[in-house]
């Protein structure tokens, strides 16, 4: 079972490789639609590639509203 | 289709549909590619009965309200048949709102029954927010696990009353739903629309772009939200077509939706429309150049056949693969919540796909006016809808004044707001606080708006008073949030912003501290209500006797500065 720290560094990386963001400029307190510069379509995207990494089905009323890496990694440690 | 003018409900419309089409499909379901469900208008009635029953047994009747939170689901559509059968009042609500704002626009609309998911339900009950709707009776929730804590919520699954329920008939004048336009942080706007506006409205949209059986419509857009409401709802069943629902709203499984269901329409906010235009975009310049010319080639061909009128069956054989990958069937991408860009619906009608864009609001029973396609033209929302009256008022030397509305489908009021109700509705006409023009062909163009509100690409009404909670007890004197169009009057209807105008106690610097914290109390703002930049003030704002901020007095003397050089960058 993976930390919550663990995972939340998955997502940073997931999102890093995805949009192409130099290594290590993403921190979990970010705001992934402002330092990424994406919009809700684009953050659902992501959101596919994330289920597709940890095996797990979110469903889009979950993570609505989320827009920090951090939080993101919580809805997705609840359901490993 | 149904004779809408013989009907006075929309219960009593879908009553018939029901009895009319047994045998036709009227809703299938996909999760993530799987099809979960395929229902005929008889399945239909046979869920949606004895759900009824439930609610008469729990006294639900004309004049009570039954809200709905759900995502785009068969559920949703069977329960709100369920509540117009009782002849009672639906009030849906957007599913992606936060709990505490559900909670203050249940309270609002005093509905004392709420049908929703159980995962929406478990976010909503341990939300703070649910001590401030007392008027509750019942919560039917769908889809709870086996050995879920329902938390006070019956299984909607199980809400079956054993005996036939009775009909219940409504006037025309009867409130069928109250759907919030906006004001989760300011005044709750709750648009309430009679039986005949839905019926006049189905009637008027159905005229240009008509339903059949064997129709295939994408529900995308919040059942919520008047346009799904209309062309994903009341529109295709009093025509015994089909809704395609898809739990997931992923861009991987719209896409292979279209094909998979041979979708006939769609309708889409511009921000999902431009995103299809960059996919197809990205697509197309990845072809080697000799078959991007040929493209090109054709697409140009196609241009000058279809100049007066689609020519569907045409454009079909000479862009096979693009009208392929969008299942063959499509019809038109109806397009609103938002102003669209002109060059995207002109990409979109160049390639043989019809954007059925317009204008409308709320308010005035979704759309005002629609582009016919005869000819199509990219640069206005199009002509009137049947019954509409519209007036420009006030034009200035221009010709360009506010767009005003007169017709059996706009709106009887806000809920207990009668002052803003008098002032939005003016001798029956619906000032609609957009401005515009007609051009020489009696298309309605669009110079932007006298309101102090942005409306996003994701079609998402912002009004700037609502946003202004998320910046109480910042330490400056005083602070007010505008649409930045508002004070300096753009003729345009893209890229709307907010902007935050500060004034300073006496004294006080405009520290990076300071900043800083704005930047914070933004940030936790959801992404479209979040302001984008900063004015620093220097005078006192202009206050009413009851110290209330004279908005229009300080948007006027902002107006006078110059725009660039006043807004900072959040």
């Amino acid at each position: 079972m993976r930390t919550i720290e663990q995972t939340t560094q998955e997502i940073l990386q997931l999102a890093t490789q995805q949009f192409k963001v130099p290594a290590g400029s993403l921190a979990p307190g970010d705001d992934f639609y402002k330092k990424l510069g994406i919009d809700s379509l684009q953050a659902l995207e992501m959101l596919s590639r994330l289920e597709n990494h940890f095996k797990i089905e979110l469903p889009d009323y979950e993570v609505q509203g989320v827009s920090d890496f951090q939080t993101l990694a919580e809805r997705i440690q609840a359901r490993l | 289709m149904l004779d809408l003018r013989k009907y006075s409900s929309v219960g009593e419309a879908l009553h018939d549909a029901l009895e009319t089409w047994p045998r036709e499909v009227c809703l299938i379901e996909s999760d993530r590619g799987e099809e979960k469900q395929r229902l005929t208008y008889r399945n239909f009635k046979d869920q949606a009965l004895p759900l009824a029953k439930a609610l008469q047994d729990l006294g639900v009747g004309p004049g009570d309200r039954v809200s709905i939170i759900m995502t785009n689901q068969s559920k949703w559509l069977i329960s709100a048949y369920a509540i117009f059968f009782c002849g009672a009042t639906l009030v849906p609500l957007d599913y992606k709102l936060k709990p505490e704002e559900h909670w203050q626009l249940l309270k609002h609309s005093g509905a004392k029954i709420l049908i929703t998911e159980f995962g929406i339900w478990r976010q909503l009950g341990a939300s703070r927010g649910r001590t401030a709707a007392t008027n509750f009776q019942a919560v039917l929730a769908t889809e709870a696990p086996a050995n879920a804590d329902m938390a006070g919520a019956v299984r909607w699954e199980e809400a079956r009353g054993a005996q036939a329920p009775v009909f219940v008939p409504q006037g025309r004048q009867d409130i069928a739903c109250i759907v919030y336009s906006s004001g989760t942080g300011g005044t709750p706007k709750g648009c309430m629309m009679t039986h005949e506006n839905y019926l006049e409205q189905c009637m008027a949209l159905t005229s240009l772009y008509p339903f059949w059986p064997g129709v295939r419509y994408l529900s995308i857009l919040p059942t919520n939200h008047a346009i799904d409401f209309m062309v994903g709802f009341f529109g295709p069943f009093t025509c015994g077509a089909a809704v395609v629902h898809l739990r997931t709203l992923r861009p991987e499984y719209v896409r292979e939706a279209f094909p998979k269901y041979e979708i006939t329409y769609v309708s889409l906010v511009p921000l999902v429309l431009k995103n299809l235009q960059k996919g197809l975009q990205a697509r197309f310049d990845e072809l080697p150049a000799s078959k991007r010319k040929a493209l090109e080639a054709v697409r140009n061909i196609n241009r000058a056949l279809t100049k007066d009128h689609p020519r569907l069956w045409l454009s079909r054989k000479l862009l096979g693969e693009v009208h392929t990958a969008f299942g063959g069937k499509l019809e038109a991408i109806i397009v609103g919540g938002a102003f669209t860009e002109p060059q995207t619906l002109q990409f979109f009608y160049d390639l043989g796909i019809p954007v059925a864009n317009g204008y409308g609001l709320t308010e005035a029973g979704t759309a005002v006016t629609v582009n016919d396609l005869k000819p199509f033209r990219a640069d206005t929302v199009g002509k009137p809808l049947p019954g509409m009256e519209v007036e420009i008022r006030n034009p200035d030397a221009d010709g360009i004044g506010e767009v005003t509305v007169r017709s059996k489908t706009v709106m009887a009021g806000y809920l207990n707001e009668p002052e803003l109700t008098a002032e939005t509705i003016v001798n029956g006409w619906l000032r609609t606080g957009d401005m515009g023009r007609f051009d020489s062909s009696g298309n309605l163009q669009l110079f932007g708006r006298k309101k102090n509100m942005i409306v996003t690409e994701e079609g998402k009404n912002v009004y700037a008073e609502d946003v202004e909670q998320a910046f109480e007890g910042l330490r400056v004197k005083e602070f007010c949030v505008f649409a930045a169009n508002y004070v300096w009057p753009q003729r345009s209807m893209v890229n709307e912003k907010l902007i935050l105008v500060i004034h300073l106690e006496p004294g006080q610097a405009f520290s990076d501290e300071l900043k800083a914290e704005i930047g914070v109390r933004n940030s936790r703002l959801i992404n479209y209500k979040r302001v984008h930049g900063l004015v620093v003030y220097h005078e006192d704002f202009p206050l009413t006797a009851s110290l209330k901020i004279k908005r229009n007095e300080l948007a006027q003397r902002l107006g006078a500065q110059d725009r660039e050089q006043s807004i900072l960058p959040i």
